[in-house]
C-alpha cells in the first residue's frame, strides 16, 4: 500500500522558494485575499477558553470587518469538544461550520476508547468537522497499521462529520515521514489532511505543505478522488497565505481553491488579510487599531 | 565641551560594564587619566563564554562567503573610523606615523582574511585515494569557542591579527585586550558591532592578563587558548589547559599571518562513503 | 469515504501582470568602445542596434570595433599591464576588485533589469541568479589576488599579460564576471568582447570599472561581431585567449592560435545527460529536469538536454513532467511571474525551430505545453520529444533551446555507455537515493560537472568546465586561477 515515495528536502526547499517569488498583484491579490478569508478556520484551543471567549470569536467569524461590505465569512470555527455547544448556539443558522478537535488533542496520548468517545461527544454536540491527531509515538515506532486502524475507527465515529487528520509534522521531523503519514491518513479515510496542532514549532512550513499537497495530487491522479488540505499554525501573514494558495493552484489546480478542499488553521491571519485588502483598495498602509480582535 | 567616552566591555552583542564594578585607569605620558576601563573578572569571562557558545552554531553554519562579506564589512567600518583610532593610538603613546601604519595594517588584515573565508577549505581539504571502494574526503571544521589574549604591546593590530583568522574559520571568540593599551579594543568592539557580526561571535574584555588568562585556561567550555608568549604565565596556563585538553597555541612574537593561523583553529573531519561498482561498464568512450 | 470530484470550476484564479519597474535604469542611446577608461568612438564609424528580443524594440546603438580599434585596446591593456598592474601588489589589486564587487551589488537591480531587456531572460532569473552570482564572483576572486602562491605551490606564480576574452549571450553579465575577475586577480589586463546581441550589461560594468578607479587600460570592452572577436584572437600581442561559446567557433579559435605562444581555455557546447533512476525522489527529479532544460530558455551550455529515465518509472516521470510543464509561464521577461522568457534572437529561434522540424521528420513524438505565447518577439514553448534513440539527430546535436529529448534505459551499464556516447562532455545529472550509486556514476561519467540530485547549480568556488569537445580548462575556485598564471 505505501509507495515509499522518497522526498529530497533540499530539492523541496528550492521548489518552494520559487513559489515564494510569485508576484500576486491588483485583481489577483484582491481575489486571492477574499479566498483566504473564506478558507480560514478561526481557532481558539486554549486551556483558558470559556464560553465568553468562544462567543466573541463566533461573532467575529461572521463579522470580519462590517465597515467594509462584501467580505465573506470565515469557513469555520475550531474549538475543543466542550465548547461545541456554545459555538452551535452562537452561530445559529450561519454558514460558518464548526470544527472540533478530538482524540485527546493535542498529544493523542490516550486510549482508543477515550478517543472514540471524545469524537462521538463532539459530533453529538453539533460539530460539522472533526480534527483528530494521529499517534506520533506509534508512527515513530513503526506501528503503521496501528496508526491506520485508529484513523479508520475515528472516521467511522464521525458519521456525517468530515474528518481532518492532523499529522503533527513538527514531530515527524522528516519529509519522508510526512509523505508516508499523509498516505496512511488518506488511505484510512481522511477527508482532509492537516499539518499541525499549532501547539509546537515548527508547524505549517511551506515544505511540509508542499509534501502533503503532492501526496494528495498523486492520490487524485491514481483514483480521481479529491482530498482536502489544511496547513495550521505559523501562517500569520497574508503574504504567506497567498503563497500557499499559489502552491495549491499550481500543484492541484483551480478546483481546489475553495473552502471545501482547502483551509487555513489560524487565529491572527484574518486581520492581516483584512489590512492587506484595505491597503489594496485605498493605497494606504493600515494600522491594527482599525481592525477588531476577538 | 567634549562628551567623554565611557569604555565598557563587549559581551553577547551588548556593551555592559564588568559585573565586578572594578576599574583601572589608563594614564598618558604626562600622568593625566585618559580613561577608566573595566577591570573584568572571571564572571565576565564566564558570561562571555556562554554568549560565544550560543553564537557558535549560527556563525559556523553561515556560508563561508557570508563570513567573508562580514569580515570585509568590518574593514569598511574600520576604514570609516580611522581618525578615531588614530586619536586613541596617539593618546596611548604612539607617534602619528606608527599609528597610521597600525591602523592601515589592521584594515589590510581584515581584508586579507575576508578573502580567505571561502578559500581555505579548498586548499586544506583533500579527497583521499583509499585502497577500498570508498569515497573518502577530509574537510576542516571550526573548533568552537576560542579564548584569546591579544598581543600586549599594541592596542589594535595585536588584537585584530588574532581575531580575524579565528572568526574567518567559523569560530567564536572571547578575547582579552592588551592590559596597558586597552582603548582601541573597546572601540574595535564598536566596529564589530556595526558590521553585521551576530552578537556573541566576538566578545572583548579589558583587564589584567594575570586574572583573565588563567580564567580562560581553566574554563571547561573553551576549546582552545591562543596568545603570544606571556613569559612566566606560559607554563601555568599550559597546565590549566590540560583539564579539557584545550588546544594551547602560543605564537612567537610578530608571527606573520596566513593560512596556518586559520587552520590552527580547525579540526579535520574525514568521511567515508561506499562507491558501488556495478556492472562491467568502463569509462570507455 | 469516496469524495468524488465535486468540481467547483467557477474559481479561476489567474495572476495579474506584475511588471518590474524600469523607470530607474539609465541607458544611453548610443555606446562607444571602452578603452583606457574612456569612451572612444570606433574608427570604423559603424554602429549596430541591440534589441529587446521580447518586443523587438531597439534598446541602444552599439559601436562596432574593427581591427584598428582592437589594436588600440590591446595596446592600452599592454601599457597598463607593464607600467601599472604588474607592479601593483596583490593586496592592492584585490582592493580594486572588491570595489567592483561592492558597486555591482549597489546597482544590482539596474543590472538585472537591463540584462532581461537585452537578453530576454526572465527578471526573476537575472535578479535572483545572474546578478548575485556575478557580484559574488568578483568578491570571491578579489580575495585571491594576494594569495596566488597558495594557488600554485612550489612556484612563484606570474600573470600571463594581456588576456583576450570573448563571451556568449546566454549569461552576459555572469560570463563577463567569470572572465574578468580571475584574470584581474591573477594580475592580467583584459580586452573583452561581449556577444553582439547582449552588449549592454558589459558596458554598464565598464561604468563601474571607471567609477571604481581601476587604472586605465586594465579592463577594456570592445563591442562588435565575430570579426571583432577574430581580431582579438589574431592579435599578436595577446598572451591568452579565453572563449565561451559554440564548439564550432571554439575550433576556429584553436586553429587560429595553433603554433603561437597564446594559451587558451575554451568552454563550449554540450548535450548533457540527465539520468533518473527508479529510486530517485521522483518529484524533485522532475523539478531537476525542468530546471535542467527550461531554465534560461534552455540557453545553457550544460543544459540537461538528454533525459535518460529508467524504464520502470518512465511513464510516471513523463506524466509528471508534462503536468509540471503546464504550470510554466512563458511571456514577458520583465513580468515577475514569467518562468520562461524570450529566445535571445531570431537566429536562435530559427535554429531551435529547425531542430523541432527535424525531430518531427525523424519520427519522434513531440509534446509542447498548452501555454499561450506572445505574438510579438521571439518565443518558443517548452517542448519534449519521446520515442528517440541515440541515433536521432535531435539527441546528438546541441539545440540550445527549451527542447528535451527523452530516452529510457534498463541497466546502469547501458545508461553510462549511452551518456558517454557523445563527443561532448560538459555536465551530467544523476538522480537516485543511493549514495554509493552516485559515486559509481560520478567516477564513470565523462563530464566535467556531475550534479547528483540537483542540477544547474553554480558557485564561484566550484570549478566548471568540460571534457572532450565541450572544451578544456576550468572556471571557478582555485582551479580557475591556473588558466591565468604561469
Amino acid at each position: 500500500m505505501l509507495s515509499h515515495t522518497r522526498v529530497d528536502k533540499v530539492g523541496v526547499e528550492e521548489r518552494v522558494a520559487r513559489f515564494q517569488t510569485r508576484s500576486i498583484k491588483n485583481e489577483a491579490k484582491k481575489q486571492g485575499l477574499h479566498m483566504v478569508l473564506n478558507m480560514i478556520d478561526l481557532t481558539t484551543l486554549e486551556g483558558k477558553d470559556t464560553p465568553g471567549k468562544v462567543q466573541q470569536m463566533c461573532y467575529k467569524a461572521q463579522h470580519l470587518h462590517d465597515v467594509h461590505p462584501g467580505l465573506p465569512t470565515v469557513a469555520a470555527v475550531c474549538v475543543y469538544p466542550s465548547m461545541v455547544a456554545v459555538a452551535r448556539k452562537a452561530l445559529g443558522n450561519s454558514s460558518v461550520k464548526i470544527a472540533s478537535v478530538s482524540t485527546a488533542f493535542p498529544s493523542g496520548q490516550s486510549t482508543r476508547e477515550i478517543k472514540l468517545s471524545d469524537t462521538k461527544f463532539a459530533v453529538d454536540q453539533g460539530a460539522d468537522e472533526i480534527d483528530m491527531v494521529i499517534s506520533r509515538g506509534k508512527f515513530l515506532e513503526g506501528e503503521y497499521n496501528f496508526v491506520f486502524d485508529e484513523i479508520a475507527a475515528i472516521k467511522e465515529a464521525c458519521g456525517k462529520a468530515r474528518l481532518k487528520v492532523i499529522l503533527e509534522t513538527g514531530e515527524l521531523c522528516t519529509l519522508d515521514h510526512v509523505r508516508m503519514a499523509s498516505e496512511i491518513a488518506i488511505h484510512a479515510g481522511a477527508d482532509f489532511i492537516k499539518t499541525s496542532t499549532g501547539k509546537i514549532q515548527p508547524a505549517a512550513t511551506m515544505q511540509v505543505t508542499y509534501t502533503m499537497l503532492m501526496a494528495i495530487k498523486d492520490y487524485y491522479d491514481q483514483t480521481g478522488i479529491m482530498i482536502g488540505m489544511k496547513p495550521a499554525g505559523g501562517i500569520s501573514t497574508a503574504k504567506l497565505a497567498l503563497h500557499n494558495l499559489v502552491m495549491v493552484k499550481e500543484i492541484l489546480g483551480n478546483q481546489w481553491l475553495t473552502n471545501e478542499w482547502f483551509r487555513f488553521g489560524a487565529s491572527s491571519l484574518a486581520n492581516d488579510v483584512l489590512m492587506q485588502l484595505m491597503k489594496t483598495e485605498s493605497g494606504l498602509y493600515q494600522s491594527p487599531d482599525y481592525f477588531s480582535i476577538d | 565641551m567634549e562628551i567623554l567616552k565611557t569604555y565598557k566591555i563587549y559581551i553577547g552583542g551588548a556593551f555592559p560594564r564588568t559585573e565586578s564594578g572594578r576599574y583601572y585607569p589608563i594614564v598618558d605620558a604626562s600622568g593625566s587619566t585618559i580613561a577608566n576601563v573595566c577591570l573584568s573578572s572571571r564572571k565576565d569571562v564566564r558570561n562571555a563564554v556562554v554568549a560565544a557558545r550560543k553564537a557558535f552554531g549560527g556563525w559556523s553554519e553561515k556560508t563561508a562567503f557570508n563570513r567573508g562579506q562580514i569580515l570585509y564589512r568590518m574593514a569598511e567600518m574600520l576604514e570609516g573610523r580611522k581618525s578615531q583610532f588614530l586619536e586613541e593610538l596617539t593618546k596611548q603613546g604612539s607617534s602619528k606615523e606608527a599609528a597610521a601604519q597600525e591602523v592601515q595594517e589592521s584594515i589590510d588584515c581584515l581584508v586579507y582574511y575576508a578573502g580567505w573565508a571561502d578559500k581555505y577549505q579548498q586548499i586544506a581539504s583533500s579527497v583521499n585515494p583509499v585502497s577500498s571502494s570508498h569515497f573518502n574526503f577530509s574537510a576542516l571544521e571550526p573548533m568552537g569557542v576560542i579564548g584569546m589574549i591579544a598581543a600586549q604591546e599594541t592596542s589594535l593590530i595585536g588584537l585584530v591579527k588574532l581575531l580575524a583568522p579565528a572568526i574567518c574559520g567559523g569560530n567564536t571568540v572571547v578575547l582579552a585586550a592588551s592590559e596597558a593599551l586597552p582603548l582601541c579594543a573597546v572601540t574595535f568592539a564598536e566596529v564589530v558591532h556595526s558590521s553585521d557580526v551576530p552578537g556573541g561571535v566576538v566578545n572583548i574584555l579589558t583587564g589584567k592578563v594575570s586574572e583573565l588568562a588563567p580564567a580562560m585556561a581553566a574554563h571547561m567550555d573553551i576549546n582552545a587558548l591562543v596568545s603570544e608568549s606571556l613569559g612566566e604565565l606560559n607554563k601555568p596556563l599550559a597546565l590549566a589547559c590540560v583539564d579539557n585538553l584545550k588546544r594551547n597555541i602560543v605564537y612567537q612574537q610578530g608571527t606573520t599571518q596566513g593560512l596556518p593561523n586559520i587552520t590552527a583553529l580547525q579540526e579535520v573531519k574525514t568521511t567515508w562513503h561506499p562507491i558501488e561498482q556495478i556492472g562491467g561498464a568502463s569509462s570507455s568512450y | 469515504m469516496a469524495k468524488k470530484n465535486t468540481a467547483n470550476s467557477q474559481t479561476e484564479w489567474n495572476y495579474a501582470a506584475s511588471p518590474e519597474s524600469t523607470s530607474h535604469i539609465r541607458l544611453e542611446k548610443k555606446y562607444q568602445l571602452f578603452i583606457n577608461n574612456e569612451w572612444v568612438a570606433p574608427s570604423s564609424k559603424k554602429y549596430f542596434p541591440t534589441i529587446n528580443p521580447a518586443t523587438e524594440d531597439v534598446l541602444a546603438e552599439i559601436a562596432w570595433a574593427n581591427d584598428a580599434d582592437v589594436d588600440l585596446a590591446v595596446k592600452a591593456a599592454r601599457k597598463a599591464y607593464t607600467e601599472v598592474w604588474s607592479k601593483m601588489s596583490g593586496a592592492e589589486r584585490g582592493k580594486y576588485i572588491y570595489r567592483i564587487a561592492r558597486m555591482m551589488q549597489e546597482r544590482a537591480r539596474e543590472f538585472a533589469v537591463i540584462e532581461s531587456l537585452d537578453s530576454g531572460k526572465p527578471i526573476r532569473e537575472s535578479r535572483d541568479v545572474d546578478v548575485p552570482l556575478a557580484c559574488n564572483h568578483f568578491f570571491y576572486y578579489a580575495g585571491w589576488a594576494d594569495k596566488l602562491e597558495y594557488a600554485m605551490p612550489h612556484k612563484k606564480p606570474e600573470a600571463l599579460g594581456v588576456a583576450g576574452q570573448i563571451i556568449p549571450w546566454n549569461f552576459p553579465l555572469l560570463m563577463a564576471a567569470w572572465k574578468i575577475a580571475p584574470a584581474l586577480a591573477a594580475g592580467n589586463t583584459v580586452v573583452l568582447k561581449p556577444a553582439e546581441t547582449t552588449s549592454l550589461t558589459a558596458l554598464k560594468l565598464a561604468e563601474i570599472i571607471k567609477d571604481a578607479g581601476l587604472p586605465p587600460g586594465v579592463v577594456n570592452i570592445v563591442t562588435g561581431y565575430g570579426d571583432t572577436g577574430a581580431a582579438i584572437v589574431n592579435h599578436p600581442d595577446v598572451d591568452k585567449i579565453a572563449f565561451t561559446g559554440s564548439t564550432n567557433v571554439g575550433k576556429i579559435i584553436q586553429r587560429a592560435v595553433a603554433g603561437t605562444h597564446k594559451k587558451t581555455t575554451l568552454e563550449l557546447g554540450g548535450k548533457s545527460a540527465n539520468i533518473i533512476f527508479d529510486d530517485a525522489p521522483i518529484d524533485q527529479a522532475v523539478e531537476g529536469i525542468i530546471n535542467g532544460i527550461f531554465f534560461n530558455q534552455g540557453h545553457v551550455c550544460c543544459a540537461g538536454s538528454r533525459l535518460f529515465v529508467q524504464e520502470n518509472v518512465a511513464d510516471l516521470v513523463i506524466r509528471k513532467l508534462k503536468a509540471r510543464m503546464e504550470s510554466l509561464y512563458v511571456g514577458d521577461p520583465l513580468d515577475k511571474n514569467t518562468d520562461i522568457g524570450a529566445i535571445n534572437s531570431k537566429e536562435q529561434l530559427d535554429t531551435i525551430n529547425k531542430y523541432i522540424k527535424i525531430g518531427k521528420a525523424e519520427g519522434a513524438e513531440i509534446y509542447q505545453s498548452d501555454c499561450s505565447i506572445p505574438s510579438k518577439g521571439f518565443f518558443c514553448k517548452p517542448t519534449l520529444f519521446t520515442g528517440v534513440s541515440q541515433s536521432h539527430v535531435i539527441t546528438q546535436e546541441e539545440i540550445f533551446g527549451p527542447v528535451l529529448t527523452i530516452q529510457t534505459f534498463r541497466t546502469i551499464d547501458e545508461v553510462i555507455q549511452k551518456a558517454n556516447n557523445t563527443p561532448y562532455g560538459l555536465a551530467a545529472g544523476v538522480w537516485t537515493d543511493k549514495g554509493s550509486r552516485i559515486f559509481n556514476l560520478t567516477t564513470k561519467l565523462r563530464a566535467g560537472v556531475i550534479w547528483a540530485n540537483t542540477y544547474n547549480k553554480f558557485d564561484p568556488v566550484s570549478p566548471f568546465g568540460g571534457y572532450k569537445e565541450s572544451g578544456f580548462g576550468r572556471e571557478g575556485g582555485v582551479h580557475g586561477l591556473s588558466a591565468y598564471l604561469k
